[in-house]
């Protein structure tokens, strides 16, 4: 066969029509010659021939090309027949579009957060440099990744053997502006060492090096990121060589990164990168650089050929306890001393960099893949379920194509293309769902620390697998009762669906099973939806104040009258309603921790906080006995402490008030006695998850050096937002420098739970959808069963049967499929909940009440669904319903 | 008939010179006696895959009763193929009367 003659095959069949009529025409005349009349002798001509359709069509088949040839004829029938049921496709297309989109999404994400190598030169040759455990029982981390001081970096970095090269950093936030409300730059403090070692190739200028690293910096250079660079430089190329201003300090734009280059910590990004010489500049009076206590840096090595990240580990292990050693700061009691050199350094795979969204998030997107897989198993059910139904439902048209000549080959051929379509079509669908699924996914993952950037390019990979399963799903159920059809012979077939009793029960079985499937799995997801929700509400429902604005800015002369008039002249302001400072801001992740002395007895750490009388007033804590701080409190007064009612209960004897507590105080760690003057009511201080521990809260007045960057927070009893002008007004009168910003508490509290808010919005979405599958599934089930027993049906009503019989005997097997799929998913759901115990707040994974709604609400609508069926069989009309067979 | 015989009949036909279908069906039946009856009409499918497999080329004509017909004529590949295939027949036919007529031997 060649190309050639199938491209021309119209015309070639033109000739072979000429050819053949001039067969006829010449055996005419050969007939008329021996005496027929010209009728007969054609009619003769014509039978000698044979048939001349099937002579050209055999020859035209001898010129196509086979499948292809029929492919695109199955596709247009196939397109015309699912144009003729538009429900049918819809609720298949939706179903796979769900299934695949959602499914996709999830997966994308999980691989971004938790799966995907950075951006950089040869990521798996990464190593990231830890401490083993971090206790409570030595130092301050500064943040969650700092897990090095500088003179550990600078001892490990003379000792170490198993990397090339060392990129050492910290993550800060500073301000860009001077004066006013803060803008805050997320900032990357870099050794010099930081860019050659990860090999980031610059977008333009160039990027740090060593030599930009040297002590005592004055006007040090940055490297903005291209993020940062199109945002605030409107990627204009004149970016390098502008300068820069960090909490006030000077620095100059050397070169903005690559573009694919976010940063070590994994969707969190970064605005700006200087060098580590820089931090005394930026940090002040708070630079650590210097200080052996100071806990600001993390480190990720290049491993040297042939070393593997358990090798390196090995190694950091063993000079881990000489590092330590050397390294001790000489201000560390005993206890401190011996919890400092138990540290230990460990290496951990760092080709996928840091990433707290991965701790925090991956359980959560663990239980939502789960959720995701089992939707698209319910969507593939409920496909299974239409395409039984549909192949059943034809069985009657395949036996007729059957009995004039379709070959068997050719019906599964069409049935083929019909999935084929509906499956591309889902897919395509899908693909939109999982574009959309994850655009509304990235706004969840966002935080006041930033935006997280993540790249979420669709994955085909990904798509095409979803994709995959759903088109087997399809092929194989739509193609399962057509074979079985096109086995048994048409007549067989004629006869058997126009007696709506016999028809192969064990298909219907199927159906049956596949409808219990749906219901039982729905059910698992509304359990766990209904949980994620009222979890989600539990923690919601906790009372808190409406704003706060941390981080002020100021000179370190004359703060305490700074403050003493900030906190008068705010409580002024109409709307106002109390104002009062605290050093550590509840549920802001910040903690102070130590432990405290109580007759001679060392307790464990409590939490610590500095505040300003009137504190609790404002944050609505109730003072449950003595007295709260006021303004005789001051240097010159004892020291006096506020405990709450769970440090009271714990290591007072539920009365403390009188009683006293010791504990160093300051930078030269002076032992101090605390009278307690006050109990206060137990609140939340690092996570609204926790459960409330001991705290003690000391007054600001009696702390020699002020803070600069105490915090104020403040309770408004107009909408926040309303009251925030008034306040910035108030802050500038008094001193037009101090630097500040404002945080609405209630949206502060509403991010931590970005993740609680993310599983009940879209396990709520997922448990409805589910439970809508489901529904439609048992819908399409009792309408077919309705219609196979029209006929029983029509007998049973002309015999004379109740109306409500024939409701009651359709609802009563709805009611089995039903029972039968609740027991099974309530069985699932018990054992499926405890997965989300860790992620629950104020409830039980097998809440009863949870468990009995979703039952209810699940029975419910699938009776409702049943209904319709019901009624429709108790309308027949049997004199109509008989007559049609 | 014999599956692939109506191919070597055709191709010896058309050894003595071009002829079109009508001439060919005939002259196939008249050549056997009456014994070999061909549908005349499944001449033409055979005729076209002799055609694709370059055996014999074809081009229009003008027939003895002055009708415009379609002559197909052997190629040089189409008269190797005749030798080929007849050998072949006359191996297979003695091949198979050996062992219809064993005595006879």
């Amino acid at each position: 066969m060649s190309w050639n003659r199938y491209f021309h095959r119209r015309r070639w069949d033109q000739e072979r029509s000429r050819e053949l009529e001039a067969y006829v025409q010449i055996e005419t005349d050969e007939n008329v010659a021996r005496g027929m009349s010209p009728q007969a002798a054609h009619a003769a001509a014509l039978r000698k021939l044979g048939n001349p359709t099937s002579i050209r069509e055999e020859i035209y088949h001898m010129n196509s090309l086979g499948l292809m040839e029929t492919l695109w004829q199955d596709l247009r029938y196939a397109l015309r027949l699912l144009r003729l049921n538009p429900g049918f496709t819809l609720v298949a297309i939706a179903s796979l579009a769900l299934g695949i989109g959602a499914n996709a999404a999830m997966f994308q994400l999980l691989d971004a957060i938790g799966l995907r190598a950075l951006p950089v030169r040869d990521p798996s040759a990464l190593a990231i440099v830890k401490i083993q455990e971090r206790h409570n029982g030595c130092c301050t981390f500064n943040t969650r990744y700092s897990d090095l001081t500088t003179t550990l970096w600078e001892h490990l970095r003379d000792r170490q053997q198993a990397f090339s090269g060392l990129a050492v950093w910290g993550g800060y936030q500073f301000n860009l502006t001077y004066g006013g409300e803060l803008r805050m730059a997320r900032t990357l403090m870099v050794n010099g060492d930081f860019f050659p070692v990860l090999g980031v190739a610059p977008a333009a200028g160039r990027l740090l090096t060593a030599a930009d690293d040297q002590r005592g910096c004055a006007v040090p250079h940055a490297v903005i990121s291209h993020e940062f660079w199109q945002g605030r430089f409107g990627g204009q190329p004149d970016a390098v060589g502008k300068t820069l201003m960090l909490e006030g300090h000077k620095f100059e734009i050397v070169g903005i990164a690559s573009r694919e280059f976010s940063g070590l910590e994994v969707g969190r990004g970064f605005d700006v990168a200087i060098p580590t010489c820089a931090e005394p500049l930026v940090q002040g009076a708070y630079s650590v650089i210097d200080k052996p206590w100071g806990w600001w840096l993390a480190m990720t090595g290049r491993l040297k050929p042939g070393w593997t990240v358990a090798k390196a580990s090995a190694h950091l292990g063993a000079i881990s306890d000489g590092l330590f050693a050397d390294t001790l700061p000489s201000r560390f009691d005993p206890s401190m001393a011996k919890a400092y050199r138990a540290y230990r350094l460990i290496a951990l795979p760092g080709s996928q960099g840091y990433s707290d969204l991965r701790t925090d998030f991956a359980p959560a997107l663990r239980i939502l893949l789960a959720i995701t897989g089992l939707v698209l198993l319910i969507a593939c059910a409920n496909l299974a379920n239409l395409m039984l139904a549909r192949a059943s439902a034809r069985s009657r048209e395949f036996a007729i194509r059957l009995a004039v000549g379709a070959s068997r080959g050719r019906l599964i051929r069409q049935l083929l293309a019909e999935s084929l379509l509906l499956s591309l079509a889902g897919a395509a669908a899908g693909a939109g769902v999982a574009s959309v699924l994850n655009s509304q996914l990235l706004t969840f993952l966002n935080t006041r620390q930033g935006t997280a950037y993540l790249d979420l390019t669709p994955d085909w990979r990904i798509l095409g697998f979803t994709a995959g399963v759903a088109v087997l799903t399809s092929l194989f159920f739509g193609l399962a009762p057509a074979l079985r059809a096109t086995r048994t012979s048409p007549g067989a077939v004629m006869k058997a669906s126009s007696r709506g009793l016999t028809a192969g029960p064990e298909r219907f079985g199927l159906r049956r099973l596949l409808v219990v499937t749906q219901v039982a799995l729905s059910l698992v997801l509304l359990v766990g939806a209904l949980l994620f929700v009222r979890s989600f509400r539990n923690l919601l429902s906790i009372d808190t104040a409406d704003v706060d604005f941390s981080r002020l800015k100021l000179s370190a002369a004359a703060t305490y009258q700074f403050d003493q008039e900030l906190l008068r002249r705010l409580q002024e302001i109409p709307g106002v309603v109390s104002a009062a400072h605290i050093d550590i801001v509840p549920l802001s992740g910040s903690t102070w921790a130590q432990p405290v002395t109580i007759d001679n007895q060392k307790t464990g750490a409590i939490k610590l906080a500095h505040i300003s009388p009137g504190y609790f007033k404002t944050m609505r804590t109730a003072v449950v006995a003595g007295r709260d701080f006021n303004d005789r409190d001051t240097f010159a007064a004892p020291w006096v402490a506020i405990v709450n009612q769970s440090f009271a209960r714990k290591y007072m004897g539920g009365d403390a008030a009188g009683k006293t507590f010791t504990m160093p105080r300051g930078e030269k760690e002076v032992v101090t006695q605390y009278h307690v003057v006050g109990v206060v009511g137990d609140s939340k201080y690092n996570s609204i998850r926790e459960t409330v521990g001991p705290a003690a809260y000391l007054a600001t007045a009696q702390e020699p050096e002020p803070d600069a960057y105490l915090p104020v927070v403040v309770h408004t009893a107009l909408a926040p937002a309303a009251v925030i002008p008034a306040l910035k007004r108030t802050i500038g009168e008094i001193n037009p420098d101090v630097g500040y910003e404002f945080h609405i508490f209630r949206d502060e509290v509403r991010d931590t739970l970005q993740r609680e808010h993310l599983m009940a919005t879209l396990s709520g979405f997922f448990g409805v959808l589910a439970a809508l599958l489901a529904t439609i599934g048992l819908y399409g089930v009792m309408s077919y069963t309705v219609a196979r027993r029209k006929n029983e049906i029509g007998i049973r009503l002309a015999l004379g049967a109740a109306r409500g019989d024939v409701i009651g005997m359709v609802l009563r097997e709805a009611a089995l499929l039903l029972g039968v799929g609740l027991a099974a998913g309530t069985l699932l759901a018990l054992a499926a909940a405890q997965g989300a115990d860790a992620l629950l707040f104020g409830l039980k994974p097998r809440d009863p009440l949870t468990f009995a709604f979703s039952i209810g609400l699940l029975a419910a609508v699938a009776i409702a669904a049943s209904w319709l069926p019901a009624m429709r069989a108790a309308n027949l009309d049997p004199t109509s319903a008989l007559r049609e067979e | 008939m014999l599956q692939g015989t109506l191919d070597l009949l055709i191709l010896r036909t058309l050894c003595a010179g071009p002829a079109h279908g009508h001439t060919i069906a005939h002259a196939i039946e008249r050549g056997s006696e009456d014994v070999l009856q061909v549908e005349h009409g499944s001449l033409y499918p055979a005729l076209h895959r002799l055609e694709d497999r370059e055996w014999i080329t074809s081009f229009w004509g003008t027939s003895d009763n002055n009708r415009k017909a379609r002559y197909y004529r052997l190629t040089k590949a189409g008269r190797e193929q005749l030798t080929e295939q007849t050998d072949r027949w006359e191996e297979l036919v003695q091949a198979i009367g050996r062992i219809l007529k064993p005595a006879a031997q």
